[in-house]
């Protein structure tokens, strides 16, 4: 290397230098990287507040170098709701995942989105409950063997898994709404596109954006990092379709 | 006689199988940390033998849930930890007031807020003294072993049942992570129980039943709150259950503890004895009910010099310690909080530094020339 | 020349970077960073073609991809 050599992919500036307690592998760093590159590249990270979850990224507000505050389970979107109204100059995110988003928070979702609230969701999926130990979640797989599904999740007992992009987008209220994945290079630069294309809406003070990313769980999935990518791509992929549902200007009549 | 054999178990293992030896084989909770392990077992045991697990969307969900369940008539319960049992709070309160029997398993984390996942005794105020809102009291059963872990859950169905109110069984996070050998009844017995004749089964062949706790009469709404206030004074009078510790006539001073705390403070008076020091525990089983006669009787014996409440947190009970004594001996206090569980060497500290008249209460009485 | 440099406080030892690497110049080394993970490494740096693919799976950000001169940006990353 000689003295022209420059950097040319660095930890993003709104990233802070701690260490993640993250399980190696786990797709939450490349979620939170992707959206510390996007407050950098849109120059947000000061005017930003954060609105951490309960989950595994509860502790999101140690990684990410914005202001944070902490909300109860599931209740992300009305603490959001609440920030964003009184100080609208602000940039309102949430990080929610499956616990916190599609099971106890399913009610302050729907309602922020339908009352088209200007802030950024970001829904991180992957099938399972991470941080109590792998229990099932409402996103969790048909025949997918969880702490609380010793005998793999049963249509007939548990219903079938629930697809927040698609249930969000069959609102009237103009939104943003894409489903993106991780599972390779090529998905993860697109699902960054998806995390810039939400963020730059709340900017515009456009409409509601949330962006659904597919993730992983290596230790509860009991795989290795590279075979829960693999997971990912086989098992959750046909039965969450990516893509775009809903854009501001395509409603449903 | 019965064999009992003994199974080393997790304390929250072992609240399930309680629970399912009681007959409760219907169970809806949302996973919090420290008790998920009790519906992960249920989720195993309960398809094994007819019941029916349900993982609710949230607490919230869960109480309403339970309350669909028990107007059934049958035995149902959940498990959760402060901040979900928070969550709940609307629904106790309703069903207290439509006299529904239901048992709640609190496993105490650190608080307030999302607090912590270590133990806490801090919710004696939520438990005993409402939580919800109205007029409504809920018998609060505090076990301190594994083994009187199973029976109070057992017992906390039976009590349910028999007053037709919610019971609940809090145990801390020490409890419901640490293992122990604990046996389970063959045939638990318990007493002759009213008929549940108020249940909603369908109303063939009778007058249709009715389980409510709106009252927009507010005479009928009087009615309502009198009917339960004497349900409680029936169970202050039946079901204080407490135990004494090493309470002799040596006593210097008496220690009021529940739970965890109980069991350490054990430790600190075996300990102390055998420095010739002698101290006694009067350990409330029943919260709710409190000890209140028991606790005086035992302060006001000359001997006592000073009452000491030890609790994991910044001081609940000993306001209920303080009522019983009626002023007539320094009530002193002793906590930590956080999740921290006090060591039987910090306990003993304090103790030497009550003996030693440096402590607020004791300090405040010399002033006053007792 | 490009090349990458992995840094030793943030591998967590996941290997996502060692079965994305389209050109396969990263293993796994023997080393042990001290949180008790095995360290990745680059053990082929002359033929590192700087597409940052490494960089962008990594979930702990541990990875800084260096160049000289002139560079085109191969996706719009």
């Amino acid at each position: 290397m000689n003295e022209s050599t420059h950097a040319i992919f660095t930890r993003p500036q709104s990233y802070q230098d701690a260490v993640t307690h993250y399980c190696p592998g786990c797709a939450h760093g490349i979620i939170h990287r992707m959206v510390a590159e996007v407050l950098d590249e849109l120059g947000l990270r000061e005017r930003t507040v954060g609105i951490a979850p309960v989950g595994c990224a509860v502790l999101i507000y140690n990684y990410i170098k914005t202001d944070f505050v902490e909300a109860l389970h599931g209740r992300a979107p009305a603490f959001a709701t609440g920030l964003k109204r009184v100080s609208p100059e602000l940039i309102v995110f949430t990080y929610q995942g499956d616990g916190d988003l599609a099971s106890i928070g399913t009610n302050e979702i729907i309602h922020a989105a339908n009352r088209g609230e200007k802030i950024t969701t970001i829904f991180v999926n992957n099938a399972i409950y991470g941080m109590t130990g792998g229990q099932m979640a409402p996103t969790t797989m048909p025949g997918q063997i969880t702490a609380t599904s010793p005998r793999g999740r049963n249509v007939k007992e548990c219903g079938y898994p629930i697809r927040i992009a698609e249930l969000l987008s069959s609102l009237r209220t103009p939104a943003y709404i894409e489903r993106v994945a991780v599972y390779n290079p090529q998905n993860i630069v697109r699902a960054k596109k998806a995390i810039r294309k939400a963020f730059q809406y709340q900017v515009d003070n456009k409409c509601f954006s949330l962006v659904e990313v597919l993730s992983t769980c290596p230790t509860n999935w009991g795989m290795t990092p590279q075979e829960a990518l693999k997971w990912q791509e086989t098992t959750m992929l046909p039965y969450y379709p990516l893509g775009c549902f809903k854009t501001p200007g395509n409603e449903v009549e | 006689m019965t064999i009992m054999t003994r199974i080393l178990m997790k304390g929250n293992e072992a609240i399930a199988e309680a629970a399912i030896r009681a007959g409760a084989i219907y169970y809806f909770a949302y996973p919090i940390t420290p008790q998920s392990e009790v519906g992960e077992y249920m989720s195993r045991r309960l398809p094994e033998i007819g019941g029916v697990f349900v993982q609710a969307e949230s607490e919230v969900a869960v109480g309403n849930m339970l309350m669909g369940a028990v107007s059934s008539g049958k035995r149902a319960f959940t498990s959760s930890s402060s901040p979900g049992i928070s969550l709940m709070q609307e629904a106790i309160s309703t069903m207290a007031g439509a006299e529904l029997p239901v048992v709640l398993i609190n496993i105490m984390r650190g608080g307030p807020g999302i607090g912590g996942i270590l133990p806490s005794q801090a919710d004696y105020f939520q438990s005993t003294k409402g939580g919800g809102h109205g007029d409504y009291r809920v018998l609060v059963l505090a076990p301190s072993t594994l083994p009187e872990t199973v029976d109070l859950t057992m017992l906390a169905f039976h009590l349910a049942d028999k007053y037709c109110n919610p019971t609940m069984v809090v145990a801390d996070g020490m409890i419901g992570q640490m293992m122990e050998p604990v046996e389970f009844p063959e045939k638990y017995k318990e007493e002759p129980l009213p008929p549940k004749d108020w249940a909603t089964t369908g109303c063939r062949g009778r007058a249709p039943k009715i389980i409510k706790s709106l009252f927009l009469d507010p005479l009928a709404l009087e009615k309502n709150n009198i009917v339960l206030a004497e349900k409680y004074k029936l169970m202050k009078r039946d079901e204080v259950r407490f135990e004494a510790y090493k309470i002799n006539p040596k006593n210097r001073i008496l220690m009021v503890a529940y739970g965890t705390m109980a069991r350490i403070c054990q430790t600190v008076i075996d300990d102390l004895e055998e420095e010739q020091i002698s101290i006694g525990l009067l350990r409330p089983i029943t919260l709710f009910p409190f000890p209140i006669q028991e606790i005086f009787a035992e302060a006001v014996k000359p001997n006592i010099e000073v009452v000491l409440t030890v609790e994991m947190s910044m001081g609940q009970m000993v306001e209920d310690v303080e009522a019983a004594v009626k002023g007539r001996k320094p009530v002193e206090f002793y906590g930590r909080t956080g999740g921290i569980v006090p060591t039987p060497g910090e306990v003993r500290d304090y103790i030497m530094k009550i003996l030693a008249k440096k402590t607020p209460a004791v300090k405040s009485r010399k002033g006053k020339g007792e | 020349m490009p090349g990458v440099i992995i840094d030793k406080g943030y591998c967590k030892g996941c290997e996502l970077c060692v079965k994305s690497c389209p050109q396969q110049i990263l293993s796994m080394s023997k080393e042990i960073t001290n949180r008790g993970y095995l360290l990745a490494q680059m053990h082929d740096p002359s033929r590192c073609i700087g597409c940052q693919i490494c960089a962008l799976v990594c979930p702990d950000a541990a990875i800084t991809v260096v160049t000289h001169g002139q560079r085109y940006m191969l996706y719009d990353y």
